[in-house]
């Protein structure tokens, strides 16, 4: 048996980690709050946003602008939205666990990192990083999303790259945080592929459209009304060409709050578990001390009588 | 004030939902022009190009924006503005935006091949829309 006094170390060591995972539960208990109601302020633009283009894709049938067609290009440009820090549970892992569970090819893909875990992982599995904009993922802008966008809209259009793939986790309530990988163009409306860990059927209304969580009806409630014969100025191509970079923008946007959400999310959990987990040890511990205690007490006392009974007799 | 010529108006940004209510008149730009939208208005999508945004919520009440950029979606008794970047006159800070014209002119008048020209036009008209709706 171990001796009280390693006994009691180890149980201030475990004390001392517990304080540090209960104080970073705390934290992001915090920041998923506000991650939570920036996530759901924003879903009704995207909502919208995403109704629109549907709507207009499905109006103007089959028309060959190079965002709905795909391009020359093998290449395949991904962007990858993980953490910066760890210590979240599986959040990093199940996003680089989605990127090489698909079947997109190792060599074809080029990945445009935003976060630092995903970042690493990937260029250590032998992934080709394009572009890195870990820094984004702090504090979101629509301004960052919007140049990322940009950036690969330039790749696209110089026909580096022929398709344009987003893995982020997409936020469905506190505990529920689903690894998402969706095709951003070409815009697609006949088979949209679609890889999602928990939920192979879903549809991608589920993940960029997670059940707005406040009951209220969607701001595209008005997409009943697909009948009526929309009018374009610019007309259809034209418009297309200045609608769909803001819809990969907003689509972005939309993907890093959700992403920052689930990540507090799921460290938040994380660090719930690991609390109580060391609660748990901590009892344990307690447990064995005390034995160890007792037999030390034990043993001292016969030592002594022992010893009384050897000199009395 | 009930009116039968009120329409619903939703202008929606990715941080907020901007404004929502009943208006009887909007007026804003869009790159093929200047329109001002009334109820039933024809099923229409239009880019939209920085300028200022009038809602006319009474015939004595009209609010002003300014809206720089989003498209907006006209449908018979409803009209949704999905705006990336849209500011009521006091949020506007009139310095910054003298100063962002002063540089985009200059890039303009620069003429150097580096520059982006279609940016830079875009950034003047977005500081000359701020300063005006800020003058309102």
């Amino acid at each position: 048996m171990a001796s009280m006094r390693d006994i009691k170390r180890r149980k201030t060591s475990i004390q001392s980690t517990q304080q540090i995972t209960k104080a970073m539960k705390l934290v992001s208990t915090v920041k998923l709050q506000r991650a939570k109601t920036r996530a759901e302020r924003s879903k009704a633009y995207f909502n919208c946003m995403y109704e629109t283009i549907k709507g207009m894709i499905r109006r103007t049938g089959h028309i060959d602008h190079p965002y709905l067609i795909k391009g020359t290009s093998d290449k395949k440009a991904v962007v990858v939205i993980t953490s910066n820090r760890g210590l979240a549970g599986g959040y990093n892992s199940n996003i680089v666990r989605l990127i090489t569970g698909s079947d997109l090819d190792k060599k074809d893909v080029l990945i445009y990192a935003i976060g630092k875990k995903g970042r690493d992982t990937l260029k250590r599995r032998g992934y080709t990083i394009q572009e890195d904009y870990s820094e984004v993922i702090n504090e979101p802008l629509y301004k960052d999303a919007m140049e990322i966008s940009e950036t690969l809209l330039e790749a696209y259009s110089k026909q580096e790259i022929g398709e344009i793939w987003l893995a982020y986790t997409g936020f469905k309530n506190t505990v529920s945080h689903i690894p998402t990988l969706i095709k951003l163009l070409p815009v697609d409306d006949t088979e949209r592929e679609e890889y999602k860990e928990n939920n192979p059927v879903g549809a991608i209304d589920e993940g960029i459209l997670t059940d707005s969580l406040d009951g209220s009806k969607p701001a595209g409630s008005h997409s009943h009304s697909v009948g009526a014969i929309m009018n374009y100025e610019p007309e259809e191509t034209e418009a297309l060409e200045l609608i769909i970079p803001k819809y990969v923008a907003s689509l972005i946007y939309g993907a890093l709050v959700e992403a920052v959400a689930s990540e507090n999310g799921a460290r938040m959990q994380a660090m719930d578990s690991a609390t109580s987990n060391a609660e748990e040890m901590i009892g344990t511990l307690e447990l064995q001390y005390n034995r160890a205690r007792q037999g030390h007490i034990t043993q001292e006392l016969t030592e002594i009588i022992g010893g009384a009974e050897a000199l009395s007799s | 004030m009930a009116d039968d010529r009120a329409f619903a108006l939703k202008i929606i940004t990715p941080d907020r939902v901007f404004y929502e209510g009943e208006a009887i008149m909007v007026e804003l730009r869009t790159t093929e022009g200047e329109i001002g939208i009334l109820k039933n208005h024809i099923p229409l999508t239009c880019v939209v190009a920085p300028g200022i945004l009038r809602i006319r919520e009474t015939d004595t009440e009209v609010k002003t924006a300014a809206l720089l950029s989003g498209f907006v979606e006209i449908l018979g008794d409803s009209v949704t503005i999905l705006a990336e970047d849209v500011e009521w006159p006091d949020e506007i800070d009139v310095n910054r935006a003298e100063e962002a014209r002063v540089r985009a002119q200059r890039r303009l008048d620069e003429k150097a091949d580096t520059t982006n020209m279609k940016r830079a036009e875009l950034a003047l008209q977005r500081s000359v829309a701020r300063i005006e709706a800020a003058k309102k």
